[in-house]
């Protein structure tokens, strides 16, 4: 373990251009991913908080279940559908870090989905009855929720970077793990893993674990400036 | 802020040429929940213009009877309307101002623009809104962090921005201090005094004989009483009425 | 430049060996052409190449290679190197089978013995020869699945660190356990036997099958492996001053 957190803090001082390309590979796609999940899974989530129809429950459980969807799975289905021999082969796209955008983006959708809709169901909650008494129309209420649940959207959008950013078994189908091309943090420390370089691959988990420390500091410090403000 | 504030004309623009939403005539309204009945039969007439207070013992349906009257929630039977019109239609036209004010997350400004730029108005009105609430001096803040009078009359202002010509008040001054509400009283009194027509609930006896043109009364779900504020005080008609200003605890 | 990149659908013990990180710089700074592997399983790779995603397939299963060739998704399947399988196993030696040099006679042992086995278990070149080597031993060790039999049904790397954590015998290419890191008291207990010979062949995607490939760059890839040159590079490989692969192209 020691001797993990030696190697991790030589590789980062001694700025090892391997490392910065693969760490700024894993913030690319995974960033990427969020930006992309939160531009599908707002609206859906935004959505379903306000709106009340048939089979909402149905949708709810859904949305809840997707949570869960294992990473293999969606790398699998993406690989069918990208692959040269599936329906968008055409595209080119397999082993790309579009590719991988695209897995984890179907990962991690259906978490900003149904997370925004707690949240914003709850501030609904209490705004609803002052958006009625405005005769809002729903897509003004949608746009407040949204603007107003910004700090806890945050959170939201934190969570399902934070499940891109550390799994493995999708971009590793979709990606292809190739060196300079779509090898990132996770796809690495399976490859210095499956090498016996245990050390290597603890020390690209530590430097993993940083990065991910850093993200969430940087967005804990967006939420208590907010909050002093009363706007969380 | 004072009563000596003018407002220009400019920051309230007269109401649009829609059928005029008075008279009200409401006609044995009942609502429901479950098994239990919280307004049992209210009828009530009111004409244009004043200050209607509602006054009733806690439980009597005041706030309902409010939410009913601005089309928030529609009644298990009976019939609100607005010159004519159903109390759903009209609810843009009327504004109410809760018991506890609900402000967005935003600035004070922003709570303003919001609600101008919601209903296309100009956002210039903000300023005179802000000034007119005495609230000016606060308009980069963070609109939760006001104090609890600050924050009503922000809550006034913003529902003076939708340019009402109904506006609701659910004891907007509860637990407020008496100088919040002494303030808040006159920002109430200008709105009438400029036409708009104020249905304003309340428990605090003493407002309401400050600010009543009239006063309905409402016991066990139903109007006890409806008469204007010089016949109401001296002499209520209705024994209810009686006990409820004599302090005796009636539900 | 997009066509002059091209994907190798590969076996593991080739990349996580190193070679390639020694032979692809060679080859694109002769001809400007990327090479990006993909290196999964032999039989994931074999399927890869079947949906054509990928230009060349380098992989180490010769009946599956001549399929796949058969079957159109190839040109053409050529030797490029061998090296051999070993077994290997902990200090200890609990089925007494270290020096050996008779497979099937050691593999017969580990399970008279019950000593811990582990496989792959997941249809990749090591595991179809393990598999045939059980078969001449006349074992059938799935029957023992979960047992003292584990398939792990992972890639090498993966399984040498779960034999090694529980203490098993794991089969293994050479390449593979030369350059693995993680060896702690394990020693090679198997080897020498020439039915652990280790043969991994080349082959272009065929553009009839999959009009996608890049043919002229695939082509340019497999014929400098076959070449002189390659097969000089190949030799030229050395971990721990081992050589892990022994170029066998013929013509050369």
């Amino acid at each position: 373990m020691g001797e993990a957190f030696g190697l991790a803090i030589a590789l980062v001082v001694s700025g090892d251009a391997d490392l910065i390309e693969i760490v700024a590979l894993s913030l690319g796609v995974s960033l990427s991913a969020t930006v992309m999940a939160c531009l599908i899974g707002l609206p859906i989530g935004a959505f379903v908080a306000v709106a009340r129809f048939r089979g909402r429950n149905a949708v709810l459980i859904l949305m809840n279940a997707l949570m869960g969807l294992p990473p293999v799975v969606v790398g699998l289905l993406v690989y069918l559908h990208l692959s040269r021999s599936g329906p968008l082969g055409f595209l080119g796209l397999l082993y790309t870090p579009t590719a991988m955008i695209v897995a984890q983006t179907i990962l991690i959708a259906p978490i900003v989905a149904a997370l925004s809709r707690q949240v914003l169901e709850d501030l609904h909650a209490e705004y609803a009855d002052q958006f009625r008494s405005l005769c809002l129309t729903r897509v003004q209420t949608v746009q407040a929720l949204l603007w107003d649940a910004r700090y806890s959207l945050l959170t939201v959008g934190l969570a399902g970077f934070g499940r891109a950013v550390a799994e493995v078994g999708a971009v590793i189908i979709v990606g292809g793990n190739i060196d300079h091309l779509t090898r990132v943090m996770t796809t690495a420390i399976a490859l210095e893993t499956s090498k016996g370089d245990l050390v290597m691959a603890l020390a690209l988990g530590i430097i993993l674990l940083v990065i991910a420390l850093a993200v969430n500091a940087a967005v804990q410090s967006v939420r208590l400036t907010a909050a002093r403000q009363a706007y969380v | 802020m004072s009563d000596a504030v003018v407002i220009s004309s400019a920051a309230f623009p007269s109401a649009a040429k829609a059928p005029p939403v008075l008279p009200l005539k409401v006609r044995d309204l009942v609502l429901r929940f479950g098994n239990s009945t919280v307004l049992d039969g209210v009828s009530l007439d009111l004409g244009p213009g004043g200050c209607t207070m509602v006054l009733g013992p806690n439980g009597a349906g005041k706030s309902l009877l409010l939410k009913l009257l601005h089309g928030l929630i529609a009644p298990s039977s009976g019939q609100v309307t607005w010159g004519g019109q159903p109390a759903a239609q009209v609810t843009a036209r009327q504004a109410l101002v809760f018991q506890k004010p609900i402000l967005l997350r935003r600035s004070v400004a922003a709570n303003i623009d919001f609600v101008l730029k919601a209903r296309g108005k100009n956002r210039a009105q903000r300023d005179a809104l802000l000034e007119h609430v005495g609230l000016a001096h606060k308009s980069d803040q963070p609109a939760r962090l006001l104090s609890g009078g600050e924050a009503q009359r922000l809550a006034l202002a913003r529902a003076l921005a939708t340019d009402p010509e109904v506006l609701f008040l659910d004891e907007p001054t509860a637990s407020l201090d008496p100088a919040s509400v002494q303030a808040i009283e006159a920002i109430v009194r200008d709105a009438r005094d400029r036409g708009v027509r104020i249905i304003f609930v309340s428990h605090d006896i003493g407002q309401a004989r400050r600010m009543a043109d009239d006063v309905v009364f409402l016991h066990r779900g139903r109007v006890a009483e409806h008469s204007t504020a010089s016949d109401f005080f001296p002499e209520p008609r209705s024994s209810a009425a009686r006990d409820y200003l004599n302090g005796r605890i009636v539900v | 430049m997009a066509q002059d990149a091209i994907i190798v659908q590969s076996t593991t013990s080739t990349a996580n060996s190193g070679l390639y990180d020694y032979l692809l710089p060679i080859f694109q700074d002769k001809t400007g052409i990327t090479v990006n592997v993909v290196a999964v399983g032999t039989g994931q790779a074999i399927k890869n190449a079947e949906n054509c995603d990928g230009d060349v397939l380098l992989v180490h299963a010769k009946a599956s290679e001549e399929k796949f060739v058969a079957a159109g998704f190839g040109t053409e399947r050529t030797d490029l190197m061998y090296n051999d399988f070993v077994i290997v196993g902990p200090a200890v030696d609990p089925a007494g089978v270290n020096g050996s040099t008779d497979v099937q006679g050691a593999l017969a042992q580990i399970a008279r013995s019950g000593a811990l086995f582990a496989s792959r278990g997941d249809d990749s070149g090591t595991h179809k020869k393990e598999m045939a080597l059980w078969a001449d031993s006349g074992v059938d060790p799935t029957a023992a699945s979960g047992g003292w039999y584990r398939e792990t049904g992972s890639g090498m790397g993966a399984t040498l660190n779960a034999g090694i954590g529980m203490g098993a015998y794991v089969m293994t290419d050479r390449a593979t356990w030369i350059s693995f890191e993680n060896k702690q008291d394990y020693t090679v207990a198997v080897q020498g036997d020439e039915d652990m010979f280790n043969q991994y062949g080349v082959i272009p995607v065929n553009p009839e099958k999959c009009p996608n490939v890049n043919v002229d760059a695939a082509q340019r890839f497999a014929d400098w492996l076959l070449s002189s040159a390659g097969q000089a590079a190949i030799a030229g490989y050395k971990v721990a001053d081992q050589q892990l692969f022994f170029p066998n192209a013929p013509g050369n």
